[in-house]
């Protein structure tokens, strides 16, 4: 296994991560699986069971009423975790359940600003970091009201990761870039998530125009579902995230997601 | 005499950030912001050429049917025996509604930016049907996004959307209401974004909309207090309008900003009663309305204790949304307006009242601030005066209304 024990935290834990896979020539694996889906014990199982097939590390998502970014199947599997009871305090749990049972790749907590807003940002960043989680992702946080979060962040040493998206411009990158701590999120299309068969022919002139601007990791997500679309990522960027198809094989069953993240994995090459 | 400085004015805000004091912003997937950078950049642009401006005034005057009536409501505020009531025919406008003034408006600004494909959501219909209606008009391609609730009491506008060539999408997620319609017209943006234009509909959503919307529809309240002082010789001592997510209220306040003398008063739906639980007074509710960030702004939102998004009642769709325009947060917070409530039944009881005593079917949004005036008018002596945005006609509205008063489901 790429990693078992846990020797740093928060944006550490992400530069190291990152140093070694460059290191190994690859990109690094990042599932995205939300707590409460199917069940809450059947969630901690899950990435459980994908940390132990050597994924690098987690985008552990916190679900939300109202999840505009995301399409029908995050947005099913988000529901049925607020039916279980899933609360942003729970998530919280979860995290520290998830390091008991000796998950020691890095979490990213994900969710939409207002239950965060709700809990406190400051509260928020104080009890991720106590926890267990090493950053954030907020996908209605843009940077320029970012400050909401990012003081409390700085103060526990946490990660508050941004996206970039096709639609940005070469003085957004820079914008973007500038404030960026751990990676960047590359969304690969104009779109919401969700399985996509193809990545879009115009990915790799994208990252290229980011490198120029920064050596910031390059995270890509947003319609990558299989080993073939992972294998090519590693030529292109650090780093990728596959949510949606590990939500529906989640409908399978833990083992079906487990196998799904390990071939994937496996795709990578163990460099 | 020290005189009373009224607080400070909103006519330079929002700000560059679109903030209105602590309220609006922009709280959108990275995705949007280049979209919305382009369309605060045409709104500009826009509201600086004559040439834009001329074309927005000559459809309104050849198209809407502007300037809409002032109509005094002789036998109301007779029957009342208070306060005389004016109403701002909103209803006399093309399509029966308010709506029409921003979906003009925003139209042409697409046409502007050579964005040929719309998508708008809708609630109650009216502005589903506005935005089909321009989309007709200027030959542009029209999907308007409506929740299956809406869509079930709302029947007559989705055929109508349906006539004006618009496509009328379903939404089965959340609620199914207004909420979910506006997360489904996000989306499809957020997909199609750099050929179509998110035509929203209320002064809500990420700067620069709240802006835009109030700018396209301020044009209300300059009628009606030219209307006031050329019909009456002065002002009106209140203005009252009902809120969803606030474009006509805001329409009618923003030209009696700095007229200190006159009150603004908006009506959210009271639903079952605040003590129900089913309603959508975001500010009547100090259990669930707190400031919080629902579809890309910073507002007053109905929310549970964990920061979930509560389903919202009213029995006029247009007004049963979970968040309110941030204008409206601010000019509260600043005690330039007050807000109130009317429930189901004030507001179904104010619809039948105007109907058999002026001849007007207001629309049950409508009906809400009518439920004010009716409220408030018999304590207020002859000479006051009430002026009241009469926001849409009621056609739309018979299901619900035979329903609710014979019995129906």
């Amino acid at each position: 296994m790429s990693e078992t024990t846990r020797t740093q935290t928060g944006l550490d834990a992400l530069d190291a991560l990152f140093a070694r896979t460059r290191a190994q020539g690859r990109a690094a694996f990042l599932p995205y699986y939300p707590i409460g889906y199917p069940t809450i014990e059947a969630s901690l199982d899950t990435i459980q069971a994908m940390a132990g097939a050597g994924v690098d590390g987690f985008e552990i998502g916190m679900p939300f009423s109202d999840p505009l970014a995301d399409g029908p199947t995050i947005q099913a599997a988000t529901q049925v975790a607020l039916g279980n009871g899933v609360t942003v305090r729970r998530c919280l749990e979860a995290v520290a359940e998830l390091r008991a049972r000796g998950v020691a790749q890095p979490l990213l907590l994900m969710g939409y600003l207002n239950p965060l807003l709700a809990y406190g940002p400051d509260a928020f960043a104080r009890d991720a970091r106590a926890t267990g989680a090493d950053g954030l992702i907020i996908p209605d946080l843009p940077p320029e009201e970012a400050d909401l979060f990012a003081p409390g962040c700085a103060r526990e040493g946490l990660a508050l990761i941004f996206f970039l998206a096709p639609t940005s411009t070469d003085a957004r990158i820079r914008l973007v870039a500038g404030r960026a701590r751990g990676f960047l999120y590359v969304v690969s299309v104009t779109g919401v998530t969700g399985a996509r068969a193809t990545l879009p022919p115009d990915l790799g002139d994208f990252l290229a125009r980011i490198r120029a601007q920064t050596d910031c990791p390059r995270v890509v997500g947003f319609g990558i579902s299989g080993p073939e679309q992972a294998r090519a990522m590693s030529g292109l960027a650090e780093g990728f995230i596959v949510g949606s198809a590990l939500v529906r094989a989640g409908a399978g069953g833990v083992d079906a997601v487990r196998d799904l993240a390990a071939q994937i994995r496996g795709a990578l090459g163990d460099g | 005499m020290i005189t009373v400085q009224p607080p400070a004015m909103t006519s330079t805000l929002p700000d560059v950030r679109g903030y209105f004091g602590e309220f609006g912003g922009r709280f959108v997937p990275e995705t949007l912001v280049p979209a919305l950078d382009e369309l605060t950049a045409a709104f500009e642009s826009a509201r600086h050429d004559p040439a834009f401006q001329r074309r927005f005034a000559d459809l309104q005057a050849t198209y809407t049917g502007r300037p809409t009536p002032l109509s005094y409501a002789a036998r109301l505020s007779d029957h009342l025996g208070g306060a005389r009531i004016y109403l701002k025919r909103e209803d006399l406008a093309h399509t029966g509604a308010h709506k029409i003034n921003n979906a003009l408006g925003q139209a042409l600004l697409a046409e502007r930016m050579g964005k040929r494909r719309i998508v708008a959501e809708t609630g109650a219909g009216q502005h589903g049907v506005a935005t089909a209606t321009v989309c007709a008009l200027l030959g542009m391609e029209c999907h308007v996004y409506m929740g299956v609730v809406d869509m079930a009491r709302q029947r007559p506008n989705v055929f109508r959307m349906k006539l004006l060539g618009a496509e009328v999408i379903p939404v089965e997620s959340g609620s199914r209401t207004l909420k979910d319609a506006i997360n489904e017209a996000i989306r499809d943006w957020v997909t199609h974004v750099s050929t179509t234009h998110y035509l929203l509909g209320s002064a809500l959503g990420p700067h620069p909309y709240p802006l835009i919307v109030r700018e396209f529809q301020r044009v209300i309240g300059e009628e009606a207090r030219a209307q006031m002082l050329a019909q009456v010789g002065r002002l009106p001592d209140a203005c009252i309008a009902c809120v969803g997510g606030g474009s006509n209220a805001i329409g009618l306040f923003h030209a009696f900003r700095d007229d200190p003398q006159v009150a603004l008063i908006g009506v959210e739906a009271g639903g079952r009663g605040i003590a129900s639980g089913e309603h959508a007074a975001r500010f009547a509710d100090p259990a669930r309305g707190r400031p919080g960030v629902l579809h890309g702004t910073r507002s007053f939102v109905l929310q549970d204790a964990d920061g979930q998004i509560t389903e919202t009642h009213s029995i006029s769709a247009g007004l049963d949304y979970a968040s309110v325009g941030p204008e409206h947060a601010y000019l509260r917070q600043i005690e330039r307006a007050f807000y109130t409530v009317a429930t189901d039944d004030e507001a179904l009881a104010a619809l039948q009242l105007l109907s058999q005593l002026e001849g007007i079917i207001p629309a049950l949004e409508s009906a809400h601030a009518i439920a004010e005036a009716v409220r408030r008018a018999p304590a207020m002596p002859r000479d006051a005066i009430l002026l009241v945005n009469l926001s849409g006609r009621g056609d739309k509205d018979l299901d619900t209304v035979i329903n609710a008063l014979e019995g129906g489901t």
